[in-house]
């Protein structure tokens, strides 16, 4: 082998980036779209966002000025599309922890050229989602009353409740992606700052670089800081959708009361959040042409993320009948074999079967895994399917509860809508402005793992700068 | 060769030099001249690349980062807060019985006693990496050169300094000359 970074021939491994990047063009490529104007596809994109945003916006204020009656919410069914949102975008943004601390941890170098946009999809999903239980508190002013502050009433939060879990969860996987997502551009905006051409991003990108000059001396406890908030994440993100689940299954309520819920959880969250950074990537990498940086293998590793944990999902769902009927349980066995599967909401339960169960299996075969039409409609149908697999956990136990006159069904408002809506608007807005100002691709990271990277790169090539493979006698013994 | 220091149009006081900086062209020359610095006995130098270089840690002869022990105690404080703040607010400042749970309910504790671990582990990792750097530092002598900006795009540097006790304006860079430096340049800085 010539270099520690270069692909392994004989196993037929690709290389990370396309065979022209050089340092230098890595550089060029990902901070021209800082640079340069932004395409025709940026501005629709943005302007659309931006409108939806301005939504929310109107339906927050006609919602706070009405209380949350304006709501589709009753009795039985007093959490809805709210929990059901907050739950869907958390999970989708544990993808972004999961690409940048665990396959860190595991040594997954193509996590490089995806990491930077799936980690600040984790931010503004996390922002997202912690809009909805911000909002269905209802009296929004009172916002911190979950907070442990000394108050006038003299009492403290309740830390036996798993709802104050969750603000705990939450807010800490709030801050320490954020903490990781802004380690990790501190080189680059390094990069962005030695490229200006005018004052005024000389000096923003210089602030937020903090004087940054590539030291090895910073380096060293830099790479070790990474190290540690990966190592650290990792045990975060699992804790966090588990302690979301057990707001659910921590309740005597059938169809929640599950133990499976928190890998459950875990599970279905990679699956989500992989789908919904597919969906960016391919629109990104079209958009600002960087298909030589995001590479065909990527969208297939991904893939089989996908269907790894679109299996995993597919069984939790089986074990969830298995259980209630081995329970032996009435009401466990009624929620879910009579309810769930033919109830009224059983069109809800089959669209998550087909989007998360079945969709995912078609990526057995490599050519359809390498297919990027395919592979967008996939991540479509599992966002749809992630998203109602969250509906029918929280509407479907709750809308018929222990008594049957107070059975119901939920009906959701246009406000309901618009407020979905309305987070579309602010995710898109926020991720457009994070592509078309910061980095979109970890500079740094992906020079690291060019074959020329390696300091013995060139020494074994001797005065071949090219990147082919020695033969194979030429393999250098002092490497 | 001479001072980059374009910057600075009122040059009212003196200058003193004090960096000489080296450029090279790969990751591994970069590294095998750091290694011949380090074998010579400099102390106050250092090297500046696009990304971190496998193994200049050792070519620089640098110790181990302290980073890992400052992260444990911040973990450790953060487990020890978040249990003594539940402890002072349910059982001793204002006891909650909840589900007919003993006040003081280990596993209930457990979510939040985690949680906090790993914020102030990640505070931890984050601004000690801080301090141990000495970051943010927006002024450095080092910004005076031209070519610098090339050490977040593709150039590899080591910058040595003057007050460094081996160093010899013309053994040092005999030095880096015979490690195959592409380019060197003395920094000055004018004096306060």
């Amino acid at each position: 082998m010539s270099s520690a970074n270069a692909p392994i021939k004989e196993i037929g491994e690709l290389p990370l980036a396309a065979e022209q990047y050089d340092f230098h063009r890595i550089t060029e490529d990902v901070a021209r779209i800082t640079e340069n104007p932004a395409p025709r596809g940026w501005w629709v994109l943005f302007l659309t966002a931006l409108s939806l945003l301005g939504g929310l916006g109107l339906t927050l204020a006609y919602l706070f000025w009405k209380g949350i009656g304006a709501w589709g919410n009753n009795q039985p069914i007093s959490w809805a599309w709210d929990i059901t949102n907050f739950v869907w975008w958390v999970g989708i943004g544990h993808a972004g922890t999961l690409i940048s601390a665990v396959l860190f941890l595991f040594r997954q170098k193509w996590r490089t050229s995806i990491n930077r946009a799936a980690e600040a999809m984790t931010i503004f999903a996390v922002i997202c989602a912690l809009m909805f239980p911000g909002i269905h508190v209802g009296r929004v002013w009172l916002m911190y009353y979950p907070f442990p502050l000394p108050n006038s009433m003299g009492i403290w939060p309740n830390f036996k409740s798993p709802l104050l879990w969750d603000v705990f969860a939450v807010s800490t996987y709030f801050t320490v992606s954020l903490l990781f997502w802004f380690v990790g551009l501190i080189p680059d905006l390094a990069t962005l700052r030695d490229r200006s051409k005018t004052k005024l991003r000389r000096m923003v990108y210089g602030a937020f670089a903090l004087g940054w000059r590539g030291s090895n001396r910073h380096w060293q406890h830099y790479e070790r800081a990474y190290l540690i908030l990966a190592a650290i994440s990792t045990p975060l993100v699992l804790s966090v959708h588990s302690v979301v689940s057990f707001d659910f299954a921590t309740s005597v309520e059938p169809g929640w009361h599950t133990t499976i819920f928190p890998p459950y959880f875990v599970a279905g969250a990679i699956f989500s959040g992989f789908a919904m950074v597919l969906t960016l990537m391919l629109v990104v990498r079209v958009v600002f042409k960087l298909h030589g940086l995001i590479t065909l293998k990527h969208i297939e590793l991904m893939n089989k993320v996908i269907l790894t944990t679109g299996t995993i999902v597919g069984y939790a769902y089986a074990m969830e009948f298995f259980i209630a009927w081995y329970s032996g349980n009435d009401y466990e066995r009624y929620v879910f074999f009579v309810n769930r599967a033919t109830g009224p909401y059983a069109w809800a339960y089959w669209t998550m079967i087909l989007c998360n169960v079945i969709s995912p299996q078609l990526f057995w075969k490599k050519s359809w895994r390498r297919s990027i039409p395919l592979t967008f409609v996939v991540s479509i149908f599992v966002n749809i399917g992630m998203w109602f697999e969250r509906f029918v956990i929280i509407v479907t136990s709750l809308h018929r509860d222990f008594l049957p006159s107070s059975w119901g069904y939920f009906h959701p408002t246009p406000i309901d809508v618009m407020t979905y809506l309305g987070s579309f608007g602010l995710f898109f807005t926020l991720f457009c402005l994070f592509i078309r100002w910061i980095p979109v691709i970890a500079i740094a990271e992906v020079k690291g793992v060019l074959p020329a990277a390696d300091p013995h790169h060139h020494e074994e090539h001797s005065h071949d700068d090219s990147h082919h493979e020695p033969a194979h006698g030429e393999a250098s013994a002092e490497a | 060769m001479a001072s980059a220091n374009h910057e600075s149009t009122v040059s009212t006081g003196e200058k003193k030099p004090v960096l000489m900086l080296a450029e090279f062209n790969t990751p591994g020359e970069c590294l095998h001249a750091a290694e011949k610095v380090r074998d010579a006995g400099y102390a106050r130098w250092d090297t500046h690349t696009p990304f971190p270089v496998h193994g200049m840690d050792g070519a620089m002869g640098l110790p181990d980062s302290k980073l890992g022990w400052i992260v444990a105690v911040m973990a450790l404080t953060g487990f020890v807060s978040a249990a003594a703040m539940i402890w002072y607010m349910n059982v001793y400042d204002y006891p909650l019985i909840i589900g007919g749970k003993p006040p003081l309910a280990l596993p209930s504790m457990a979510p939040v006693c985690f949680e906090l671990t790993i914020l102030f582990s990640a505070f931890g990792a984050v601004f000690g990496m801080f301090g141990l750097n000495k970051l943010p530092r927006h002024h450095h002598p080092i910004f005076y050169s031209d070519r610098f900006a090339a050490a977040t795009d593709d150039k590899f540097f080591i910058s040595i300094e003057v007050d460094d006790a081996k160093y010899d304006a013309k053994k040092t860079r005999a030095l880096l000359e015979s490690a195959k430096a592409s380019h060197i340049e003395i920094i000055e800085e004018e004096v306060a």
